[in-house]
């Protein structure tokens, strides 16, 4: 049986690896502007400056954020022993979403780069991460009333969202809608390493995390049982879900619905072990989301929209369908 | 030979709510020991202090002469095996993949080894289960369920097993194949603690009682002795009478 697994999660393996690799390898190909590949072959401007510098680094950064959302989606299902565990739902993505729409209301254009937005968002997403497990730890809270929790920390910072956006001038209540709109954008190549260097890590951590989170699954007393230290678990894992999100959504801003939809899409497809669904999730993530940008970019192409949108209209009714079919 | 002592343990909870007060025995041989009392007298408590899921307020509790509370975790585990009232039933995964979690306290590889596959065999063997091995164990009814769960707690391999109400769901069959299993267990130098409320099957396969009554050790002692009618009746409010049927059979009824 184990043998059998092994196999199994090699295929998986390799197949999710393979559909991230076949999406990365042909979206940047795909586009409203035709690419000259004779240019390209040539590394002749514009073709080349368009496929390096624009969209080479946006499937980059569609793979990064993929794999990191579907990723702690997958995390926070095992840990929170519930299916609707999200980013999104645990307020994560909110409170990531408040931190950097306080750093663009209260610096000025020159200093809402990079650094500042992800340090802002980051902490964002730790002060909730922080908030919502200690709320759960000192209360003995059952998930569902930490999910609800969430629920509310996440309404609390959308409250506080749309407040800084109404108190903002008119350039930067621009900067903060366009921002909230999410979007995968083409941003410069050290700012990837330094996302691929906090996500890469932790993403491996979470492969070698798949058997304990099977056995957490059966529930804390089961776990605790057989030897799991849940409690130091649950901690580290939602402070690398934290990081997860609160360092993507910095560059990308909120995208919906990648880490509820692809776990259960890729639980439907290799089953509940984590051996098999958290290497499908993470690797399907940054599939799918590489997808849906290409297909926000080229629908209505030369018009773009935010692939945020595309990832909630191709989310939104599959999750429906999901649940009517169970 | 894992001996068991409990010195003066006591607990209560956040709240301050007392559980718990003074309890302490010492187990130095494998035996079959059923712990009974009313609800709430702090059966399951007493088997999470022992299985380290709660730490005592009071006193200590050890296992082969080390506090649990000294021990760490995976090194616990080895020494006890713990299956609580409540698992989720609607846990995803097969029968096989419930047992071999007993192995995570010998390793957290992401793959079984060959030493957890043959764990998990005898563990199915002894239990029965070898036929149910690719069965889902959200498919299978409570008892089936309870005895997946032993056999987890097995394919632990373990001294000490602490079972909190294993036969709430079984049926007259099952449940007496269960306790045939425990005295097997206890043959083959294993301590296991049951926590029960049938009394009559406590007193007919258990070497030992432990009767709690509001979070008191009121008698520890064979079953014959710590199942007196008098004692009983105070514990539980209702009276209790020994009988003995025509075979010359001796069993336990109570009610007016």
């Amino acid at each position: 049986m184990a043998a059998d697994l092994q196999s199994r999660a090699r295929w998986v393996l390799a197949l999710s690896i393979s559909a991230a690799f076949a999406a990365a390898v042909m979206c940047p190909f795909l586009g409203g502007l035709g690419l000259d590949y004779a240019k390209l072959w040539r590394h002749e401007s514009p073709d080349w400056n368009i496929f390096i510098n624009l969209r080479l680094p946006r499937t980059f950064l569609a793979l990064l954020t993929g794999a990191a959302l579907s990723g702690a989606g997958a995390l926070f299902q095992a840990l929170m022993r519930n299916a609707l565990a999200t980013p999104s739902s645990l307020g994560i993505e909110a409170a990531a979403a408040l931190g950097a729409v306080t750093a663009i209301s209260l610096f000025s254009g020159d200093e809402t780069g990079f650094p500042l937005v992800w340090f802002a968002a980051l902490t964002g997403a730790v002060i909730v991460v922080a908030l919502v497990a200690t709320i759960g730890h000192v209360g003995r809270l059952p998930t569902f009333t930490i999910l609800l929790t969430g629920i509310a920390l996440n309404s609390i910072c959308t409250a506080f969202i749309l407040l800084l956006h109404s108190l903002a001038g008119i350039t930067k209540s621009f900067q903060i809608t366009h921002w909230l709109m999410g979007g995968i954008d083409a941003v410069e190549y050290p700012v990837l390493l330094m996302l691929a260097i906090s996500i890469v890590p932790i993403c491996i951590w979470m492969l070698r995390l798949a058997r304990v989170l099977n056995v957490i699954s059966y529930g804390e007393t089961w776990a605790i049982g057989r030897g799991v230290d849940c409690q130091r678990i649950t901690w580290q894992g939602f402070a690398a879900g934290a990081l997860l999100v609160g360092t993507t959504t910095a560059v990308t801003g909120p995208i919906a619905f990648v880490g509820l939809i692809v776990p259960h899409l890729m639980r439907r497809i290799v089953g509940p072990d984590y051996r098999l669904l958290m290497p499908a999730s993470i690797f399907g993530g940054a599939a799918f989301l590489v997808i849906c940008d290409t297909i926000s970019r080229t629908v209505l192409a030369p018009i773009e929209f935010p692939v945020g949108v595309t990832t909630a209209l191709l989310g939104g009714p599959f999750f429906v369908w999901l649940l009517w079919s169970r | 030979m894992t001996t068991l002592t409990l010195q003066d343990v006591g607990y209560c909870y956040p709240g301050g709510k007392l559980v718990l007060e003074g309890i302490s025995a010492e187990v130095l041989k494998p035996e079959v020991i059923a712990i009974v009392g009313p609800n709430g007298a702090g059966k399951s408590t007493l088997l999470d202090l022992i299985a380290g899921q709660k730490t005592p307020m009071n006193g200590t509790v050890q296992i082969a002469g080390q506090a649990t509370t000294s021990l760490q975790r995976d090194k616990l585990c080895r020494l006890v095996a713990h299956v609580p009232q409540h698992v989720p039933p609607d846990v995803p995964f097969t029968v096989e993949e419930v047992v071999l979690t007993g192995r995570i306290p010998y390793g957290r590889g992401l793959y079984e080894n060959d030493e957890d596959r043959a764990a998990m065999e005898l563990a199915l063997r002894r239990t029965r289960l070898e036929s149910f091995r690719d069965r889902r164990f959200s498919s299978l009814s409570g008892g089936e369920k309870q005895r997946v769960l032993t056999a987890a707690a097995l394919c632990q391999q373990s001294q000490v097993l602490l079972l909190d109400e294993p036969s709430a769901h079984l049926d007259p069959e099952n449940e007496s194949q269960l306790w045939e299993l425990f005295q097997d267990l206890r043959d083959s130098g294993h301590l296991i603690f049951v926590v029960t409320h049938h009394l009559a099957l406590a007193a007919q396969n258990s070497d030992r009682i432990w009767l709690l009554d509001r979070g008191k050790l009121v008698a520890d002692a064979p079953p014959c002795d710590a199942l007196r009618p008098d004692r009983l009746q105070e514990v539980f409010h209702v009276p209790f009478h020994w009988n003995e049927s025509a075979e010359g059979r001796v069993f336990l009824t109570y009610g007016r």
